[in-house]
């Protein structure tokens, strides 16, 4: 259970996953026993708008559905970040993937920490670029105490069940992307 | 002599509330020895429209409900939807059915729903004074096609039981009678009522009608333009029948 | 049945939209007509789901023009039938929702409003205030609840069939897209085991016996040929109205005792309303507030009684004033002062809230 509350802003292109990322880790964080709220907000876009997910976790209950500033942005994509932008404040922790450029000058010194981590490249170079949600995951639960990593992974499975019968390698694939996205974020710690 | 009134019909309801020479007057009774033949009044739900049609919602010895112009057949769905048992009864004019409730007569047809909707063609809005209705025949004058109907400018005139047939499902009923033929208009609406009680799937009947009033004709008139005009345009008949029974 | 949909108490993390399919089935709802649009697709999705598993019933119509007249069918027909809509569909609906009025049809729809005019956003806001509680051509004879969170919304459904079926006025959850599409925490229930006796349907038409035999055939009636037959009808339906009224109305309130300003809002924004006037007390504000549960009918005495002791009132809503304008009725002839803050189609966070209750605190205005 985390301590307080914690406010998680993850933002993408649509079909990048971002909803699922906060699907699960909201998910494992109600079953670890914490107050949740998850809201996504996208547009009419079906696919090719940029998909925004409002998540929080706390030990008391919520109130608004929607936050000023958020502890953690993540951004997935260049609009991502404009998009994501306005919730930055001088606590929050900036997470981003390395094909992003631009973030340090954009917010230098308006946030607390900006981390770029590789994820897009390392699922090209070592894996598959259909888990890059699940290594983007991983860095969200190696920054933050949202859940633990076995809840995580609990949850993925409780999601993706039904495949990952039919395709035992897919959960193998999924458990990597999340384990090498909490590595990629402790490095860079 | 007193003329022989279907069973149906509720003798504190007469004098009927329609113009001199309306044709409602008649549609009813046919459909009213049609219902009598059902012997089922206790299961009837009988929907009428806005427009002249809701004249007739205390005509008959059924449950009846007033709705909107155009809304009978969703109202008149959502009952049948909800109690399977019923048998519904949409009774609408031509504005109602082929205009302003034009989506709702083509998705009942298409969902193939188990009512009967009965479609009164009269080729103008009777109720609000004589305009142009998707009916109105080529030439015809209106309150609205002063001129004379231009099909250029306004389209050509619908045939609704064409239209209905075309989209309709295998099991459904369609048919066009004629106030000028009561016997045969009222095998038909008995066709058609007999369609749902045996679950077969949607029935339409349009029926050919007159409005002396806004039409502004004498009774020879009247008939002529019935008998001959509009029939000549929309010809009576069956159009789809899957139960094989011809009448 | 053998199987009930919601067999015993439960905590669960739902959307909105999945919550109100729960609550339906749990109130023992017969059928669903539904128009898709969103925000609201999704009690549609879970409803068609779970309803065969039930027996109950379900219609995809055409648009919402039919998805209501269809759901007044049902209602006719005895049953507890209901709709979902929002925005454009919304106002498809107004016209049988208005016929519902005239009829004393019990009606249940929920709106999950999305942002206006037009087709605007799929999003959120609180712009569908107006339209609930007066839209179509009548009197605004309508009940409407307007929930703020996930509980809520499951009580609210469930209480909304039997106030429909027990006043016979068509009743409304107002939610939001917020409400529709987040994922909280909730406990469903079956409303039995909450001594919660749900009111029976009972047929308008096509009822027990043989019209014009056993008993007078039922002639709804809708349209009036003279004034005064109309009037004597509406002024009827009012006085019916206006006496249910009082046991209708719910509000809700905290703080206001010694309160200098208190903060008027409804639905979802009052729970950041709550939490702001929360930080505030800590901090030694003397600040309060209202939030009307029912927006038609308002609770105006509780509403009149806070205006009495509160200098200031602060009305908070995702809407340029049209919840304002509910309470403005109210209170003509106060002397409270009203302030005001809009963002017509946007949310509200705690921080935006806490710094506009101050500055009204202070006797600044925007």
């Amino acid at each position: 259970m985390v301590t307080g509350s914690l406010k998680i802003l993850l933002g993408g292109e649509g079909g990048q996953g971002v909803q699922s990322v906060a699907a699960v880790v909201a998910e494992a964080a109600y079953a670890e026993g914490n107050e949740v709220l998850y809201i996504p907000n996208f547009g009419v876009e079906q696919r090719g708008g940029v998909s925004i997910a409002f998540l929080q976790i706390s030990d008391q209950p919520i109130a608004a559905p929607k936050f000023r500033y958020a502890d953690v942005v993540v951004a997935l994509s260049q609009r991502a970040v404009a998009r994501t932008e306005q919730y930055v404040g001088l606590r929050t922790v900036f997470l981003h993937d390395s094909a992003v450029g631009g973030v340090e000058d954009l917010l230098a010194g308006r946030a607390a920490r900006i981390i770029a981590i590789p994820a897009l490249e390392t699922c090209r170079r070592e894996s598959d670029p259909k888990v890059f949600n699940m290594v983007i995951m991983g860095a969200l639960l190696g920054q933050t105490d949202a859940v633990s990593l076995e809840g995580a992974k609990a949850a993925v499975r409780g999601k993706m069940g039904a495949r990952f019968a039919k395709q035992p390698e897919l959960r193998e694939l999924n458990e990597w992307a999340i384990d090498r996205g909490m590595a990629l974020v402790a490095a860079r710690q | 002599m007193e003329p022989v009134m279907p069973k149906c019909w509720r003798g504190e309801s007469k004098p009927h509330k329609f113009c001199p020479g309306c044709g409602h007057g008649l549609v009813l009774k046919a459909l009213g020895e049609a219902i009598d033949e059902t012997g089922a009044m206790g299961r009837m739900v009988f929907g009428c429209d806005i427009g002249c049609s809701l004249l007739a919602w205390d005509l008959f010895n059924l449950d009846s409900v007033q709705t909107h112009h155009g809304r009978v057949i969703p109202v008149i769905t959502g009952f049948k939807r909800a109690n399977p048992q019923a048998i519904g009864i949409a009774y609408m004019g031509d504005g109602g059915g082929y205009s302003i409730g034009a989506q709702h007569l083509v998705s009942a047809a298409i969902r193939n729903e188990r009512i009967t909707v009965v479609l009164v063609n009269n080729t103008q809005y009777g109720m609000t004074g004589g305009q142009m209705a998707p009916t109105t025949l080529p030439g015809q004058k209106t309150e609205t096609t002063p001129y004379g109907r231009d099909p250029l400018t306004t389209g050509a005139p619908l045939k609704g039981p064409e239209m209905v047939a075309a989209i309709a499902a295998p099991g459904a009923y369609v048919a066009r009678g004629t106030m000028a033929n009561p016997r045969r208009l009222r095998n038909m609406l008995g066709s058609a009522l007999r369609n749902q009680m045996q679950e077969a799937g949607f029935s339409f009947v349009e029926v050919l009608s007159a409005c002396p009033t806004n039409w502004r004709t004498g009774p020879t008139e009247t008939w002529r333009f019935v008998e001959e005009i509009m029939t000549e345009y929309y010809p009576v008949g069956e159009i789809k029948v899957p139960l094989e029974q011809e009448v | 049945m053998a199987e009930r949909p919601v067999p015993e108490e439960k905590r669960v993390f739902m959307t909105g939209n999945e919550v109100v399919a729960y609550a339906a089935l749990a109130a023992g709802a017969e059928i669903m007509y539904g128009y898709p649009i969103t925000p609201q697709n999704e009690i549609m999705h879970y409803w068609t789901r779970l309803a065969p598993r039930f027996g109950r019933g379900f219609l995809q119509t055409e648009d919402e023009i039919s998805a209501g007249f269809a759901t007044l069918g049902g209602v006719l027909a005895g049953r507890r039938a209901f709709t979902g809509t929002s925005g454009p569909g919304h106002i498809l609906m107004q016209e049988p929702m208005a016929m519902a009025e005239m009829m004393r049809l019990p009606m249940v729809a929920v709106i999950q409003q999305r942002g206006g005019p037009s087709t605007g956003t799929v999003i959120y806001s609180q712009q569908e205030v107006t339209m609930t509680v007066s839209g179509g051509n009548g009197e605004g004879l309508r009940i409407v609840y307007s929930t703020a969170r996930h509980q809520e919304l499951y009580d609210y459904t469930i209480k909304a069939f039997n106030t429909a079926w027990r006043y016979r006025f068509p009743t409304f959850v107002l939610g939001d897209g917020y409400q529709a599409k987040m994922r909280e925490i909730l406990t469903i229930y079956p409303p039995g085991e909450r001594g919660i006796e749900m009111v029976a349907g009972e047929p308008y038409l096509v009822g027990p016996g043989e019209p014009g035999t056993d008993r007078p055939p039922v002639h709804l009636r809708n349209t009036y040929n003279v004034e005064e037959e109309l009037n004597a009808t509406v002024m009827e339906l009012i006085r019916a109205y206006q006496a249910a009224a009082p046991e209708i109305a719910e509000y809700q309130e905290s703080g206001t005792g010694d309160a200098e300003v208190v903060v008027c809002s409804h639905g979802v924004v009052s729970r950041v309303v709550e939490e702001a006037v929360r930080e505030l007390r800590g901090r030694g504000w003397k600040v309060g507030w209202f939030r009307p549960v029912t927006l038609r009918p308002l609770a105006e005495s509780g509403l009149k009684a806070v205006a009495a002791r509160a200098g200031r009132l602060l009305v908070v809503e995702s809407a340029h004033g049209q919840f304002a304008r509910l309470l403005k009725e109210v209170l003509y002839g106060s002397p409270a002062v009203l302030e005001t803050m809009f963002k017509p189609g946007q949310g509200f966070t705690v921080e935006e809230i806490v710094a506009r209750v101050k500055e009204v605190a202070r006797g600044g205005r925007s």
